[in-house]
């Protein structure tokens, strides 16, 4: 008996709260939708998320971020079906975990009028998005390629250590191998390190047992450049002159910041590209600024000049 | 008892019976380093070996535990995640202590991985023993709540290690003791420990009855729900130590930190002769399959003879071969 009334006060007590939002309902809301943090990248985009919608609460009274983060594609799918079951949204910032499983779940969430902004990872149908914002993963490998072959004088020897077998990671890839050629760099090896920090320190490890001579270190991700360092340091090895990375992660920016001898650069492919979606959705709902199209984030090399326009020490990442 | 006295001295006269089981993961071993050897002498420098051997700790401490929960017929499916969670509430906890303590922190941290280990593997143990869950699925739970409160803790990120401990606590990775890396000194110590407490106590003896045949250890007057709790507690205890040796290696606790080690466990216990019905357990056997493992893993790298592409392919081969060569020669 007593468990019931307990049921139904929690059930009167969550009906309070959805009228609650109902009775809010002139303002313009715009839903987030993305995935939870489980790694360094995407911690950083709930934070980039969570950031913006404070910022636009607070600055404009007349909308309403909301951001739901979400565990997988299935739960992402649901999320979206929520958003959309109690109220009207006029815009949808979403990243979606997979191409496939979302792209007809927000084509529903478009007829219902809203805007469609699609960051980072584009749905199959791309008619559906009004606006597009990406990073640039080719950029990220070919920018590092252009600064190694720059530095080296044209010619050395690397090892390369890549990620978990995605189309990300082949673009970084496939960029890097464009950036050299035609110099005299030479990759000697190249292997799967998953993004992780730990696989990564073993892989550097053995590239340096094997290895009596490298001049450079590419990891395709900041996480596994953090345990590169850590091998390189272990082993005292001096003709190691570059140790670089990509993604923007804060400890590796400092860095930079701090002017490190072998990992003096870092480029971008920043998880604040959400906080760029968002902005620009409030900016087309409230401010009728022109937002559709496609924005493509620049890879540009981050030096200790710029360094700090990247940098962001309350972040996770 | 009676029945336990009198298996001793049964035991004793079969040690100098050595089974294939008994020294097959050391033959493995010995034939694994002939193979690598010859594909690239660099493989056998001193370095090599002492990195590869080095990082096979977690797996070989973590294992010793296992071989106590599978061989008393149990699995723990949730080490991985549980080596994250220490981790993760070790380095909070000493950061909390370092302006106060300084290098005190340190061994503060260490107590509170203990401490923290134990009482997960008590959770386990209860879980499994007083609660009548499987093994696998209760474990299951249990490594996805480990998982969820790593990434909690850490908002997704990564928990780092304060500055100022971090070059005190590195040698306990990185340093030596006479010329031997201090982690495998660890795994030694923990090895010879566990082998100790499985052949030569009571409870070790308890342990490989219950694994073998539950009834009739229970028809012995062995409590089977203590003697599994106990082998969990074992098991988060070598967590711990694990966790405390996996620290100073990159200095800070991820959501990706100890990822499928449950696995390389497993792997390493039954590779080292284990089997994974329960029964005699075989600890130094668990020792050499977790080398065996990184071996794999470094011959990989070192040789130039398989794509990238095609690593964990041959990388599981070379387990079945292993495990088919153990079945057949028996």
């Amino acid at each position: 008996m007593l468990k019931r009334n307990l049921f139904a006060a929690i059930a009167v007590g969550s009906m309070l709260t959805v009228g609650g939002h109902a009775i809010a309902a002139d303002k313009k809301v715009i839903a987030v939708s993305i995935p939870a943090a489980d790694h360094g990248w995407t911690s950083g985009v709930v934070y980039h998320a969570q950031a913006a919608a404070k910022e636009i609460n607070a600055a404009f009274p007349g909308v309403e971020v909301i951001v739901k983060t979400s565990p997988s594609a299935a739960a992402q799918v649901s999320a979206l079906e929520d958003l959309t079951a109690s109220r009207k949204i006029d815009a949808l910032v979403i990243l979606p975990y997979s191409s496939e499983e979302l792209t007809t779940p927000v084509k529903t969430v478009k007829e219902s009028g809203a805007f469609i902004t699609v960051v980072d990872r584009g749905l199959n149908d791309p008619t559906i998005q009004d606006l597009y914002v990406a990073g640039d993963n080719i950029a990220v490998g070919k920018t590092t390629a252009k600064f190694l072959v720059d530095k080296l004088g044209g010619k050395g020897d690397l090892v390369v250590l890549r990620g978990i077998p995605t189309v990300i990671d082949d673009e970084r890839i496939k960029g890097f191998q464009d950036g050299i050629k035609g110099s005299g760099l030479k990759i000697l090896d190249i292997q799967y390190a998953h993004w992780n920090s730990d696989e990564a320190f073993k892989l550097m490890q053995d590239y340096l047992a094997k290895y009596p001579h490298i001049d450079a270190v590419w990891a395709n991700d900041d996480d596994m450049l953090l345990g590169v360092l850590e091998a390189v340091k272990q082993a005292k090895r001096t003709d190691i002159k570059f140790a670089l990375g990509g993604n923007g992660m804060k400890d590796i920016v400092k860095k930079v910041i701090d002017g490190d001898k072998m990992t003096p650069i870092e480029t971008p492919y920043p998880p604040a590209m959400i906080k760029t979606a968002i902005w620009m959705t409030a900016a087309h709902l409230i401010g009728n600024a022109p937002a559709r199209g496609t924005v493509k984030l620049d890879a540009p090399l981050i030096t200790k000049a710029n360094a700090n326009e990247y940098y962001f020490p309350n972040s996770p990442f | 008892m009676t029945l336990l006295a009198d298996l001793s001295p049964v035991r004793r006269i079969r040690e100098f019976n050595l089974t294939w089981s008994d020294v097959g993961p050391f033959l493995a071993l010995v034939a694994l380093l002939v193979i690598g050897f010859a594909i690239n002498p660099e493989f056998l420098s001193t370095t090599n070996l002492a990195n590869v051997i080095t990082r096979s700790a977690f797996t070989a401490i973590i294992g010793v535990g296992a071989t106590f929960v599978i061989s008393s017929g149990g699995l723990d499916l949730s080490v991985g995640s549980m080596a994250a969670f220490i981790t993760g509430v070790m380095i909070m906890f000493m950061n909390r202590l370092a302006p106060d303590l300084v290098g005190w922190a340190i061994p503060a941290g260490m107590a509170m991985a203990v401490l923290v280990g134990l009482f997960c593997g008590l959770g386990n143990g209860l879980i499994v023993t007083v609660g009548r869950i499987e093994p696998f699925i209760a474990t299951l739970g249990t490594m996805g709540i480990f998982r969820a409160l790593i990434t909690y803790l850490s908002d997704g990120g990564s928990i780092p290690i304060d500055r100022s401990l971090r070059d005190l606590y590195r040698p306990v990775y990185f340093g030596t003791v006479a010329g031997m890396p201090i982690p495998i000194l660890i795994s030694l110590v923990v090895a010879a420990a566990g082998a100790f407490l499985l052949y030569k106590t009571k409870y070790g003896r308890e342990c490989s009855a219950v694994g073998a045949n539950e009834d009739v250890a229970r028809y012995s007057g062995i409590s089977v729900v203590r003697t599994r709790t106990v082998a969990y507690v074992i098991q988060g205890v070598c967590v711990a130590i694990a966790a405390i040796c996996y620290v100073p290696r990159l200095g800070a606790a991820t959501p990706t930190t100890g990822l499928l080690w449950e696995l390389q466990v497993i792997t390493a216990v039954v590779i080292g002769g284990t089997a994974l019905r329960g029964g005699k357990g075989h600890i130094w056997g668990t020792i050499a399959g977790a080398v065996i493992l990184e071996l794999i893993a470094n011959l990989m790298v070192i040789s130039d003879l398989v794509s990238e592409y095609l690593v964990a392919a041959v990388q599981g081969t070379i387990i079945i071969i292993a495990m088919l060569i153990q079945r057949f020669s028996k």
